[in-house]
């Protein structure tokens, strides 16, 4: 039985997932804290590769299977489970991660079946114990609670981890071992699910996870229009704006992608300024890193202050065009 | 062309109070009995997407839940949405699955119900939210699955179309029902019950499934037999001083535009001048 640590390298359009080099990064610090460590591998899947495997050897991948064909251009659920389902099965690793991306959370579940073993969702941490296995650490009721999950019999150990939650990962020169995928038993692979596009965009302004300031708004911000004072004043700071669910149900807020909270993004920004946000546990999950937390709530009761550092008692309707005034925008 | 459709309701505890959940000290154990339960947020978008379908093709809605017996209202609001019957599974024997054996139960009851052509979802779920079943039920089930789908359009001879989400865009496929999937909460906005639904909402056919009634290996369900094993749990102290400012509308957006410079945000900003200097008694 081998201790290796495998993950699994999404890539879109050429584009490797920043959560499967953050993963990457992670292989190579659990590594360092098992007693009989084994190998780290990488999985990459996809068409016209040469490019991305030099990325990935950059990362401390000891060993990179490589599965490229034209018809893994796209992701196809099926194909990509059953590739990965047949080189666990060849291999027995000890431990595979996987991003909690769209792909990756779909990808994921469905490889534990296949295989027979237990996954551990959007991790916050992964530790390693006394006996070399794994020990993920995943929210719970909105993030309130966090619990250990084990996976002590059956391999291999299977974790998800969504992008932006470890730290970004250091490059390591190792000398890489590149394995070709021999596919040709996906010619017994009939899939009903035929992908026929793929749509991407270039993200508008600076993204929520990378901002030094990010502006959220809640319910409380109250009609659109204050909404859109809010992405102006990020704007001219440079920072970006975050909402809660219900500002993303009233439509206010420009999409699901600018949610902050468990489900949504995890921001860790230098300055927090909250507008009109009750404090849900959901929405103080997503936010509870950022460094200076400022929240501004008429209600001097609003649970939200109890997670700030600064709970400003107002009312953002005048506050808004206030700052928008100082800050010289009409 | 009448679809059979199973819609997958979890209820779960309501997330208005997970503020107040503790840890019994002694056994360790999550205390959240108090917690009155709702009918998961996602799960509606899910009900709603086979409504629409049905209303369009015809065809009828089960629904099917696993949970403690006593979520007999979350069950009837389903109902009261228009679902035109419901399956609880509820047993003893099932309590602590993991994902991989929650899906697997799942699975035996819809094999059980029988002759499906559509498995509708929520993507995530407020509780646990490990947004891991819909995938796993597919697996089960050995039909084709797709998770957080934004779009679903049934053309000809069960033949649809489906749009996915992914970072900064979408995904296009096509397929052929039956299959699965776990619906984004943009696709539709829930419709809200009528008093007519929920009178109806009673005499609708509800039926509780328990060990017995599936086809089930007992050694691969409940808590002790689930993959994954729960080890510590610990609860997250996010509280922080919390220091209350109050003063006049001018004070508190200067006490803001002071403190992005004291984060370091690089801030060009004119001071902020009470418009009405010594008419307002803010101290």
């Amino acid at each position: 039985m081998n201790k290796d640590i495998w993950v699994f390298i999404e890539q879109v359009q050429s584009n490797i997932s920043g959560a499967s080099l953050e993963l990457l990064g992670e292989a190579v610090r659990l590594k360092s804290k098992m007693k009989n460590p084994g190998k780290i591998v990488a999985v990459i899947i996809g068409s016209q590769l040469s490019e991305l495997i030099q990325v990935v050897s950059m990362f401390g991948a000891e060993k990179i299977y490589v599965a490229d064909h034209r018809k893994l251009r796209l992701y196809q659920p099926d194909y990509y489970a059953a590739i990965l389902t047949h080189l666990i099965h060849q291999e027995d690793p000890h431990i595979l991660l996987i991003g909690a991306t769209y792909i990756g959370s779909q990808l994921g579940p469905m490889v534990a079946i296949r295989v027979d073993t237990g996954i551990a969702a959007h991790c916050v941490e992964l530790k390693i114990d006394d006996n070399d296995n794994l020990v993920a650490v995943v929210p719970a009721f909105g993030g309130k609670l966090l619990g250990d999950i084990l996976c002590p019999n059956y391999r291999p150990q299977m974790a998800s981890v969504k992008p932006g939650i470890l730290e970004k990962p250091e490059r390591i020169e190792v000398q890489s071992q590149i394995v070709p995928v021999d596919i040709n038993f996906l010619s017994l692979v009939e899939p009903k699910l035929k992908p026929v596009g793929i749509c991407c965009h270039e993200p508008k302004g600076v993204p929520l996870e990378q901002a030094e300031v990010v502006i959220c708004g809640g319910w409380g911000v109250g009609d659109a229009e204050h909404w859109q004072m809010l992405e102006k004043i990020a704007a001219k700071l440079g920072g970006a704006v975050g909402c809660t669910r219900p500002a993303l149900d009233e439509g206010w807020s420009q999409g699901e992608h600018t949610m902050v909270g468990t489900s949504g993004k995890s921001i860790r920004p230098n300055v927090y300024l909250g507008f009109g946000i009750s404090g849900s546990t959901h929405h103080v999950c997503g936010m509870k890193d950022s460094k200076l937390i400022i929240s501004v709530n008429k209600d001097e009761e609003a649970e939200i202050f109890n997670f700030s550092d600064f709970g400003l008692v107002g009312d953002i309707k005048e506050i808004l065009p206030l700052l928008m005034q100082s800050l010289g925008i009409s | 062309m009448a679809l059979k459709i199973v819609v997958c309701v979890k209820p779960i505890p309501d997330p208005a109070y997970y503020k107040d959940i503790t840890i019994d000290p002694v056994t360790k154990t999550i205390q959240r009995e108090a917690i009155p339960t709702i009918i998961n947020p996602a799960d509606k978008h899910a009900i709603e997407e086979a409504l629409k379908i049905k209303e369009k093709f015809g065809g009828k809605i089960i629904t099917l839940s696993m949970a403690p017996p006593n979520v007999i209202k979350n069950i009837h609001e389903a109902l009261a949405m228009g679902a035109d019957e419901a399956y609880l599974l509820t047993d003893k024997k099932f309590a602590g699955s993991d994902t991989w054996a929650t899906s697997y139960i799942l699975a035996k009851a819809i094999e059980k119900i029988g002759g499906i052509d559509l498995v509708i979802t929520g993507t995530e779920t407020g509780d646990g939210g490990t947004s891991q079943v819909p995938s796993q039920l597919g697996e089960w089930l050995k039909i084709p699955h797709l998770w957080n789908v934004i779009e679903f359009k049934i053309k000809n001879e069960k033949e649809v179309y489906l749009k996915t989400k992914i970072e900064n865009g979408f995904m296009e496929w096509k397929c052929k029902l039956p299959m699965a999937i776990a619906v984004s909460r943009e696709i539709n906005t829930p419709r809200y019950t009528t008093i007519m639904g929920v009178m109806k909402a009673k005499k609708k056919p509800f039926q509780k499934l328990t060990f017995d009634d599936l086809n089930l290996d007992e050694k691969r369900i409940g808590l002790v037999n689930s993959p994954t094993q729960a080890g510590n749990l610990h609860l997250l102290d996010l509280s922080r001083k919390g220091k209350i400012i109050k003063g006049s509308k001018e004070e508190l957006a200067q006490f803001i535009i002071d403190n992005l410079k004291a984060g370091g945000i690089s801030v060009e900003a004119d001071p902020i001048i009470c418009s009405c200097e010594g008419e307002t008694g803010n101290e």
